[in-house]
């Protein structure tokens, strides 16, 4: 109490006012409470130790060293690999994201107007793919490099090849095998939320449209569904950034680490690399915090592009 | 096959035939490109060695047989840790998991939805931030708070933090902000409901498909847990590291391993099926009738 005292007289009132406003509210917080609790100490908290750690050497058995900014200067001056992974990661990000994203939304407004059996059919083989935790290792039975491959004994078989290719290890063929496997799962969480978003939509709502004028389905959707969606699109939007440009697990299973010549080699990897391979936490911190900075820029950006929906 | 029909009759805005078409093709397409690789698996796992080795491949078994799966049954049998306990560790986790991360941020997110308070718009922007912040780099920190807290080989260290976890959190929200109306929650306090049965009683009733959605998420999330790097004692293991095992074996696993791809694929699904007849079932009801 002695604090508060020697605070200035307006200081004090903003203070008091601040903890009655505290003490008004205090059913919100202890609503909060459980959740803040562990969500702080297992994410917040170690995301800003990271962040700190990003700004030194630090290699898990001697104390972390002050570099200052030592780490990012090697990541872009220094780190070809890094600079590969950039590119490669933004390629991989820039078709996969928007792709992913469009064919979560497009397939769940398709299927919503479906009848409910065709309906829950439908939504169970778009998602199962996505929920069906290694079932994507089966395109690498698909793209097998051998002539058992699926894809190889078909082309021989009908001799347009005259060897099997080695679809997961030649660069040429790599990162496009990825993109389609990764496609291929990409109707996930956002596809189940747009569904359920669709179906909360009150049926009203259209027909008040129709005497409003609004002719054909594009107008529907457009004046419509997708101002009414605009909550869920970003929750989508945010998984389909974070899953494009965080890419590791799958890329890794598919066509190993590294890749040949660094092909599919993503800004995660390259995290993934430092983090638990060569325990260089500091440069890891570092990358992850890059990333994270890109993630960032990217959502502000689609939050804009979203803000225009039904102007 | 089944003639997809829309549903007409009711409908509100005309929609044109060519449109259907259109939209009849891409459905067709999308479906066959999603079918065909997971066909292939399932055939897999019922295909005998040989025909897993044949040249050219094919897409369907020829002759069915059961092999794989008996040959998985009686590797699991010898198995050390008793398979039963590996299934026993992976429920715990999931059913513990799931209900503690449900709840928790179905509180929060109420409150974040509904309330207005000094720092929730901060709560929201953290919880939103904190989704794009590589999980690698978190692993360390995350290591040392588990050992303070002793939690080193007890399920715990997996349950406890997948309640934080703000996926989930973040769905909620967004669910009760565009499907609960504010005017039922003042008609709520007005008829004297505590916080917490409006949140109870009024809220989760609404935003039912929310919450199931979010139970396929954590399932699907905590179900692929192997345990990492909090999990060392093996009878504390879960069936994903033990079937990740006895897959380990070489080529010679190769229709074992078929069919655990299969045993792991179905599990996620019936759950998905079952849970969505739920969705389903609620939509009919009351979802829309508001």
């Amino acid at each position: 109490m002695n604090n508060i005292s020697i605070l200035p007289k307006g200081e004090l009132n903003r203070f008091q006012r601040f903890v009655n406003e505290v003490k008004r509210n205090r059913v919100s917080y202890l609503f909060i409470a459980p959740f803040g609790v562990i969500f702080f100490i297992f994410t917040v908290l170690p995301v800003l130790i990271s962040m700190g750690l990003s700004f030194t050497y630090f290699n898990m058995l001697q104390p972390p060293k002050w570099v200052g900014w030592q780490n990012y200067i090697r990541l872009f001056l220094e780190d070809e690999v890094f600079l590969l992974a950039v590119k490669n990661t933004l390629l991989y990000a820039a078709i996969t994201g928007p792709l992913s994203y469009l064919a979560c939304f497009i397939f769940a407004w398709l299927i919503n107007e479906l009848r409910p059996r065709v309906r829950a059919f439908l939504t169970l083989l778009f998602y199962a793919p996505s929920i069906s935790g290694n079932a994507y290792m089966i395109w690498t039975l698909i793209f097998n490099g051998d002539t058992y491959g699926l894809i190889n004994g078909q082309l021989l078989y009908w001799g347009i090849i005259d060897k099997p290719v080695q679809w997961l290890i030649d660069p040429r063929y790599m990162m496009t095998i990825v993109i389609i496997v990764v496609l291929w799962m990409s109707l996930g969480t956002s596809f189940l939320v747009f569904i359920a978003g669709l179906q909360g939509i009150d049926e009203r709502l259209y027909e008040a449209g129709a005497i409003d004028g609004i002719r054909n389905r594009w107008q529907e959707l457009w004046y419509l569904t997708l101002p009414e969606m605009r909550g869920y699109l970003m929750f989508g939007a945010i998984i389909a950034i974070t899953n494009s440009f965080a890419a590791a697990n799958e890329i890794t299973r598919l066509v190993g680490f590294p890749s040949t010549d660094y092909a599919c080699h993503t800004i995660m990897q390259h995290l993934h690399d430092y983090g638990t391979i060569r325990f260089e936490m500091g440069y890891a911190s570092s990358i992850a915090v890059v990333l994270f900075l890109t993630m960032v820029l990217t959502q502000r950006v689609v939050q804009k592009l979203l803000d225009k929906i039904g102007e | 096959m089944a003639r997809i029909k829309f549903q007409m009759g009711k409908r509100r805005i005309s929609r044109s035939t060519g449109g259907d078409l259109v939209i009849l093709l891409m459905l067709v397409l999308g479906a066959s490109f999603m079918a065909l690789p997971m066909i292939f698996a399932i055939s897999n796992a019922f295909k005998p060695l040989n025909e897993l080795f044949l040249f050219p491949p094919r897409l369907f078994v020829r002759n069915p047989t059961l092999n794989n799966f008996r040959d998985l049954f009686i590797l699991m049998a010898k198995s050390w840790v008793p398979m039963s306990r590996y299934i026993f560790n992976s429920l715990f986790i999931v059913v513990m998991g799931m209900i503690g991360n449900v709840f928790f941020a179905s509180l929060a997110a109420y409150a974040l939805s509904k309330h207005k308070f000094p720092g929730a718009n901060v709560f929201m922007t953290m919880i939103v931030f904190s989704l794009m912040f590589a999980k690698e780099v978190t692993n360390i920190p995350n290591y040392i708070t588990i050992a303070y807290l002793g939690m080193i080989d007890t399920y715990w260290a997996v349950i406890i933090p997948s309640w934080g976890s703000t996926l989930g959190l973040y769905l909620m929200k967004k669910f009760m902000d565009s499907m609960v109306d504010d005017s039922m929650i003042e008609a709520s306090k007005i008829d004297g409901a505590s916080e917490f049965r409006i949140f109870w009683n009024v809220v989760m009733p609404i935003v039912k498909p929310a919450w199931l959605t979010m139970i396929i998420l954590v399932f699907q999330e905590l179900w692929r847990t192997t345990g990492g790097n909090f999990i060392y004692a093996e009878h504390l293991k879960t069936l994903p590291y033990a079937l990740n095992q006895i897959v380990a074996g070489g080529v010679a696993r190769q229709g074992v391993g078929a069919a655990t791809t299969l045993l792991m694929m179905v599990i996620p699904i019936i759950v998905f099926v079952f849970n969505q007849s739920k969705i389903v079932e609620t939509m009919g009801t009351s979802g829309l009738a508001n």
